[in-house]
């Protein structure tokens, strides 16, 4: 799920000699998607829980219950209905509304205990606690958990190291030993030695699939292995991602903390349809719904697009015939504008669209960004058109921020996603809901983002 | 929600321009309508407009807004759907009014402590307190620090 930055240098990020030497610590949420349920729904506690996939696809987080009854991460949904029945498993749709909301909330709260907190996933955070040596890193971070614990309701691991590497390390295993209570401090020899030599190559970040087999067939399986091999001979088989990890594992800090992400290169928005898919006005509509959401990313890192690919493909694992198919297109002046992306859209899908095909999936991918400050314009542009564009979307952006999103849209997205604010117009007359909406049957409401969603609590 | 603060003003102009949206700014009012005419001498006294989440909340990230139902605390002045803002890094003091869950589920109560003993107090003769022994789950959300009522 995670790769290392194969970006900075093999050189140790920290090799001055007055910096007090790089003591990183990796906080993550358990079953992070779980556990945001379960702190608007305290029926929720000490029963196994599931959050799946877009779509209701597959298990994306499960609590320890579940996992004690046998659910994997991954699992498809409907292979796992008979265990779900016979344990009660509570079963939820994603509500990433939600997760975003309280991962800003768990980051802002990590954010009082260091000066310097890389975001590194929705759920996981790397703190820098170099300058704290003085103190009792274990404590500390207890006292990090009972905070985060406390304000926001999320269970966290904390795992301690001279290294981002064997941070990552001691997060883990913290997780997997109870009595932990939830940290572990990898900064002594000792512990490392004991802890490295139980713990599976594999497992190690930045390992994946195909390097571990590769390291299995030089002899190395476990991550102590992997720190005494030879850096040299690791880094001809897996590059010098590889023998950064290999430092790393000794801990040598090659990676530093990244507190500014950079930009995408591409963007790419697409999603499975909630059913079937047949007509092209529908296709035009999920599409443009596409196209918008990877125009506001777009603007708002402040690139502009100069290739637009757009691509159809029907659902593989079902009987019957099969098509796949995209297009490109290329804009001489790059664009953010969502009215310009959907009308490309519409032209390249008009290209690749058969008829009487069951659509299962469509998408957009917006590439060669570059940024919007530099678009270059010919003759032939009309950079009158382009201003008015880029005044036109951010006064959408503004009123999208303010008043939720899609409250204004293109009208080629459809009418029938209705806006947050029609709630009693909606009332009289039931929406229709067009075929390429996810299914997410059983998402549980905006808790913290909407008004009408706020938590009912008796009195 | 409260933690990013809502009455930020955006000028389409201006925004068109940078199209870094994101802001916090807040425009004041000014004291004159635009003339030509003589300033008016408040000009100098512009301040920064009032921000009800900084009279509100001292702890955005911990804190959660929640909506009444059921009459049992109406003696605290806390009716039927009013808004309640709970933070939850606050710990409770005796006679605190807390968020707290009971087996299960949400309840607002005045959170008593004495002698070791915790009483969750309703404020409505209506309604009984519930007294806190063991094999209860039990657990102090947050502390209810403001409550909002409609008046309309």
């Amino acid at each position: 799920m995670h790769k290392c930055d194969p970006q900075s240098q093999v050189s140790p990020a920290h090799s001055s000699c007055c910096a007090p030497a790089p003591i990183f610590a990796l906080v993550d949420g358990n079953s992070f998607y779980c556990s945001c349920e379960r702190v608007f729904n305290p029926s929720l506690i000490n029963q196994p829980v599931i959050v799946l996939s877009n779509n209701d696809g597959c298990v994306i987080s499960r609590t320890d219950e579940a996992k004690a009854i046998g659910i994997k991460m991954g699992d498809p949904l409907h292979l796992i209905g008979d265990s779900i029945k016979r344990h009660r498993v509570r079963v939820y749709s994603s509500n990433y509304a939600l997760y975003g909301d309280m991962s800003a909330r768990m980051m802002a709260t990590l954010a009082q205990f260091t000066p310097e907190l890389e975001v590194y996933s929705i759920d996981e955070a790397f703190l820098s606690l170099g300058g704290f040596a003085g103190r009792d890193l274990t404590d500390y971070a207890r006292e990090i958990r009972r905070v985060v614990r406390r304000d926001t309701g999320i269970p966290t691991a904390i795992g301690i190291g001279p290294t981002k590497v064997l941070a990552k390390v001691a997060n883990r295993a913290a997780k997997k030993n109870k009595v932990s209570g939830g940290v572990l401090n990898l900064c002594d020899r000792a512990v490392q030695d004991s802890v490295l030599a139980e713990f599976a190559a594999a497992d190690v970040w930045g390992i994946g699939a195909r390097s571990a087999a590769k390291l299995a067939r030089m002899g190395v399986t476990t991550a102590m292995q992997l720190r005494d091999a030879d850096a040299n001979a690791v880094r001809k088989l897996l590059t010098i991602v590889g023998q950064r990890i290999v430092l790393e594992l000794r801990g040598q800090s090659c990676l530093a903390l990244e507190m500014v992400q950079e930009d995408r290169k591409q963007i790419v928005s697409s999603k499975s349809f909630g059913r079937p898919v047949y007509k092209l006005d529908e296709l035009k509509e999920a599409l443009a719904n596409y196209a918008t959401r990877a125009c506001e990313k777009l603007r708002r890192q402040k690139s502009a697009c100069h290739t637009l690919s757009v691509f159809v493909q029907t659902n593989r694992f079902k009987d019957g015939p099969q098509y796949y198919n995209s297009g490109t297109i290329t804009f001489g002046a790059g664009t953010a504008s969502t009215v310009r992306m959907i009308a490309a859209a519409n032209g390249v899908l008009e290209n690749i669209f058969r008829d009487g095909i069951e659509y299962k999936k469509a998408g957009v991918i917006l590439s060669d960004l570059r940024p919007a400050s530099a678009v270059a314009f010919s003759l032939f542009d009309d950079q009158h058109k382009h201003a008015q564009d880029i005044k036109a979307m951010s006064v959408m952006d503004a009123i999208n921020a303010r008043m939720g999103r899609d409250t204004l849209k293109v009208g080629a997205c459809g009418a029938s996603a209705k806006p947050s604010w029609s709630m009693n117009a909606s009332k009289a007359s039931t929406p229709l809901v067009p075929a390429w909406i996810m299914k997410a049957n059983m998402r549980t409401k905006c808790y913290t983002t909407r008004w009408q969603d706020l938590l009912k609590v008796g009195s | 929600m409260p933690r990013k603060s809502r009455n930020s003003t955006v000028e389409p102009a201006r925004a068109a321009k940078s199209r870094a949206v994101k802001t916090n700014v807040h425009l004041p009012f000014f004291g004159c309508s635009v003339s030509c005419g003589f300033p008016s001498p408040a000009d100098d006294y512009i301040e920064k407009k009032l921000d009800l989440n900084e009279y509100l909340i001292d702890k955005p990230a911990a804190t959660f807004f929640v909506r009444v139902s059921g009459d049992s605390m109406i003696g605290a002045g806390i009716h039927p759907d009013d808004l309640l803002i709970v933070d939850r890094s606050k710990e409770p003091k005796n006679k605190s009014i807390v968020l707290a869950i009971v087996n299960g589920d949400f309840t607002v109560k005045r959170y008593m402590a004495r002698g070791g003993k915790i009483i969750l107090k309703a404020e409505n003769p209506a309604h009984a307190d519930i007294a806190i022994v063991d094999g209860m789950q039990f657990e102090v959300v947050g502390v209810c620090t403001n409550v909002i009522h409609n008046l309309k």
